[in-house]
């Protein structure tokens, strides 16, 4: 699908490195040019970038930096202290505390880091298939709101069985994202208005509503004067997954089922061949027969379902009752998790890891170091910015090139297709002219996208079935193990890339 | 595959079901405006003119102080609701007319409509009011003041967004203006260093912007969410280590004091705004009316606007497309920086995290709902500092509404304006496709 970004606005990429001879086959080359390799420099790229900034703000080193050239060594050596402890603390915080006593502390921050991806996997996964439908959904966060609203109504004024009731609310959570998603994708579809404006917006009315809705009976807990709900009942709350000694609860199992539904969805049902096929080109969609306009209203109300379940388990796991701040800034996390994990549900799901991992992490860092957690905003943000733009990284490390066997200099991976649709929808939806660029390759988009859909040689399964036990920890790097590239590319020198980067 | 595929293309009603045959030519009516006119026609009638309450409303225009004084407009609730519904009502039957003959309603149109359906509102709330009497002029002037930064945003986001670059970055660029006036002002002490800081770190961030979307061909609308994040990092990183440390040196910025111009402030209503203003409430003016006039009326905006709509045919007449792009995104900024200054040199005391608070999103939206139009981004930005203003002014008069609902009207009405009056928006055609030389 790729393939069509790259055609719709030729790169160099497409046709320059494509005259150059096959790679030799070093393997040492070939993984030093590729994707994992870009993803990891990226992330050490950051935390150095990082690095300077604490050491800048440091006072110890700012004070030995005072006699810098009578001493040099004193303001080095602060200067590693000040880096080291904060890295420290952020490992001990995210993945393993080696400082605990007992077993439980030691792995204590690891589940606190799945607990506090949990819901930002959910909701990215929803913000992830918007992408791929070519709709810029930046409205996660009203309809995480909804989610937990809905959720927390029927958690607090129902008594029912257990399991009945968290299926319930459940459901209803799903229901209240799908409901306030739908509302931009209706929008959308009947008057063509821009979904950006509409589901800003609409996040603005979501957090009065749940403000207002909090001051009154409908969800004020009774007798206070906070705008905070009553607890949930107790059979509306996920279960300890791993007893009561962590906070980590089945939330996290649905967010595992939620991303396989979503890998499923993109992959392999036919609505979701539908929806990739609106994000890559809709002018093409609509001339294979696909209601571009159904499939914006399909999308927004799959996409707020997933917000809203992630709003969901965030009332029913962690937090259990609602407040306004129930969304905090998943909504926009969500959008930096999903640019990460490349709108592949499978690679939002660990890059939804890292950055559980690294907000867990950041407050302990915080805590023990006193280095703000909003440096964990600055990594991530770098992270996906290097990510994006894979020639900046390899300059800057002195990497080869790839060559012909992935001509992709300048293809960024994290450039998806269905974000090119996105600023294309917005141009093409005026009055359905397509512009000469996209009727071009309107064949040649279906082609491709329905190879894409069918084919066996799916590089992607491989990578869901192997990553967990092959990855380490936080790798967000989900993509296609190496060794899935040189089978899939060199057959189809430029084509075949769709089939890498999806 | 071909080149030549014509798409059918689909008006409203008819949605394309394959087969193109010879481009048929015929008027394609946009129903949703009238529609949505109907709409607000029949919640006027139920809420203006039958949900009256209270006697009257009572409009202050001039003060004591004022060399000329106009009397209060005082408007009687019930009538003015019932007289505003019929004038709606004749305009919603014009517009569906209008549909029928020409396809569209014409934008005085809905401009005509919005300002009577506000003006409708603005009776029938401050009529149902504790106190039934607000003045006009603070609400007017009060309202531009707090579209100022909107519109140094839209104008950024107008400028780049004609040249082919999606700005969602003006978030960044405000707050990144912001922190940078307010460290700078008080370190130096002088409001222009802290200015010309601002505008500088504006072009900053939108140097990133340039380089990772012209350069690496990074996706533009990704590179701008990412930059809206890494500045909200860095500045509250910075705040909560450097600033806080020693704000009294670090951030107590000086301010812009407003420059009255004589007699002429002195005119009722539009005095106040147009002629005692800060420099940088009169360098606004200057910017939306050098941008109109820049790309509408010289050959650099003709040539700012190839750029944005058809990159290939601009190059080939010999406008070098990628420099254009460049010099436009960095100006955007430079204007975005300056609207950042306006938080901490002229509207608050000091730096604050995350102090733009999603302005720079309303600012995106003003864009669009502006038609990428310099004026219509300044008539848009200032509907949004109107409707803020008047849920400042209506909170202190002590309206029925929950403030909670008086805080949603800008978003409720831009959602109403955006899907019902302005509909189907169009861009220019070649924003966020980056541009490289075949």
């Amino acid at each position: 699908m790729s393939a069509v970004t790259t055609q719709a606005a030729p790169t160099p990429g497409a046709s320059g490195p494509a005259s150059g001879p096959p790679d030799g086959g070093s393997a040492l080359r070939h993984m030093m040019s590729g994707n994992g390799m870009v993803t990891v420099l990226a992330i050490v790229l950051s935390l150095v970038i990082s690095a300077v900034l604490i050491i800048l703000t440091n006072e110890d080193v700012m004070e030995a930096a005072g006699y810098f050239f009578a001493r040099p060594q004193d303001t080095l050596v602060a200067a590693w202290e000040a880096v080291a402890a904060a890295y420290a603390a952020l490992f001990r915080g995210a993945v393993f505390n080696y400082r605990a006593e007992d077993v439980t502390g030691m792995v204590y921050p690891f589940m606190e880091s799945l607990t506090l991806s949990t819901p930002l996997i959910i909701i990215s996964l929803g913000i992830a298939i918007s992408f791929r439908s070519g709709l810029f959904n930046i409205g996660g966060q009203g309809q995480m709101i909804f989610g937990a609203m809905f959720a927390t109504f029927f958690g607090v004024h129902l008594q029912l069985p257990v399991g009945l009731h968290l299926l319930l609310v459940l459901v209803m959570g799903i229901l209240g994202g799908a409901l306030w998603g739908s509302i931009v994708g209706v929008l959308k579809a009947a008057t063509g208005a821009h979904e950006v404006i509409l589901t800003i917006m609409l996040n603005y009315v979501a957090v009065n509503l749940v403000a207002y809705l909090l001051q009154t009976p409908v969800l004020q807990r009774e007798g206070s004067t906070n705008p905070v709900s009553e607890f949930l009942e107790p059979t509306a709350v996920f279960p300890p997954l791993l007893g009561d000694s962590f906070r980590l609860n089945w939330g996290f199992v649905v967010a595992i089922l939620a991303t396989v539904f979503a890998w499923w969805l993109i992959r392999r049902s036919t609505t979701g061949f539908q929806l990739r096929a609106v994000g890559a080109n809709p002018a093409a969609a609509r001339t294979a027969g696909v209601s571009v306009k159904r499939m914006y209203v399909v999308a927004m109300v799959i996409s707020g379902g997933l917000a809203g379940l992630a709003g969901m388990s965030q009332v029913s796991g962690t937090e259990k009752v609602l407040n306004t701040d129930v969304a905090g800034s998943f909504g926009f996390d969500a959008i930096t998790v999903a640019l990460l994990g490349r709108s592949n549900p499978v690679g939002v799901f660990f890059a939804g890891l890292l950055f559980g991992a690294l907000r867990a992490g950041g407050v302990t860092m915080q805590t023990e170091t006193g280095v703000p957690i909003d440096i964990v905003l600055i990594i991530q943000s770098l992270i996906v910015l290097f990510i994006a733009a894979p020639p900046l990284v390899r300059t800057i490390f002195r990497l080869p090139r790839p060559g012909a066997l992935q001509a992709r200099t300048t293809a960024d991976p994290v450039t998806q297709p269905a974000l090119a649709g996105a600023a294309a929808a917005t141009t093409t939806s005026a009055g359905g002219t397509a512009p000469a660029a996209e009727s071009a390759v309107v064949g040649d988009a279906v082609g491709v996208a329905a190879g894409d859909a069918v084919s066996p040689a799916d590089p992607e399964s491989p990578a869901g079935a192997g990553a967990p036990a092959g990855a380490p920890r936080d790798t967000p790097d989900a993509g296609p193990p190496p060794g899935g590239r040189p089978t899939a590319s060199p057959t189809q020198p430029t084509t075949g890339e769709e089939g890498e980067q999806r | 595959m071909s080149t030549t595929v014509t798409v059918p293309s689909g008006s409203g009603a008819s949605s394309a079901t394959g087969s193109a045959e010879q481009p048929r030519r015929e008027v394609v009516r946009h129903w949703t405006t009238p529609v949505t006119f109907a709409v607000l026609t029949v919640v006027s009638l139920l809420v203006f003119a039958l949900g009256a309450s209270g006697d009257s409303a009572t409009f202050r225009i001039s003060t004591e102080a004022d060399a000329v004084r106009i009397p209060d407009l005082v408007a009687p609730t019930v009538p003015v609701g019932w007289a505003i519904t019929a004038l709606l009502a004749a305009l919603t039957v014009w517009g569906l007319l209008a549909v029928r003959r020409r396809g569209t309603v014409p934008g005085w149109g809905s401009a005509a409509f919005a300002v009577l359906f506000v003006a409708g509102f603005l009776v029938w709330v401050v009529g149902a009011a504790n106190t039934t009497t607000v003045f006009l002029t603070g609400l007017v002037a009060g309202a531009f003041v707090l579209a100022v930064p909107l519109i140094f945003g839209s104008m950024a986001g107008v400028l780049s967004e004609r040249a082919g670059v999606v700005n969602i970055a003006i978030e960044g660029q405000l707050l990144a203006g912001a922190f940078t006036a307010a460290v700078t002002g008080s370190v130096t002490g002088s409001v222009w260093a802290g200015l010309l800081a601002a505008v500088v770190a504006g072009v900053l961030v939108s140097a990133l912007l340039a380089v990772f979307s012209i350069r690496y061909l990074v996706n533009q609308v990704i590179v701008g969410v990412v930059l809206n994040v890494l500045v909200t990092g860095l500045t509250s990183f910075l705040f909560s280590t450097l600033l806080s440390s020693d704000s009294s040196r670090f951030n107590s910025p000086p301010h812009f004091s407003s420059i009255r111009i004589p007699v002429l402030a002195d005119i009722p209503v539009i005095g106040p705004i147009f002629f005692d203003q800060t420099v940088l409430g009169y360098g606004m003016y200057l910017i939306v009316a050098a941008l109109y006039v820049g790309l509408f009326h010289t050959k650099w905006g003709l040539r700012v606007r190839a750029v944005g709509e058809h990159p290939k045919a601009a190059d080939t007449v010999g406008i070098n497309v990628n420099r254009t792009r460049y010099v436009n995104v960095l100006l955007a900024g430079a204007i975005a920086g300056m609207g950042g200054a306006f938080f901490t040199l002229v509207s608050s005391s000091s730096f604050s995290k995350e102090m733009t608070a999603g302005q720079g999103f309303i600012a995106l939206a003003a864009v669009i709902f502006g038609r990428w139009n310099p004026i219509g981004a300044f008539f848009a930005a200032l509907l949004f500092g109107f409707a803020t203003n008047m849920q400042f002014v209506l909170a202190i008069l002590g309206t029925p509404v929950p403030s909670q609902f008086m805080a949603m009207l800008p978003y409720l009405v831009t959602i109403l304006v955006v899907a019902g009056l302005v509909g189907r928006s169009r861009g220019p055609a070649a924003a966020g496709t980056p541009y490289v030389k075949e």
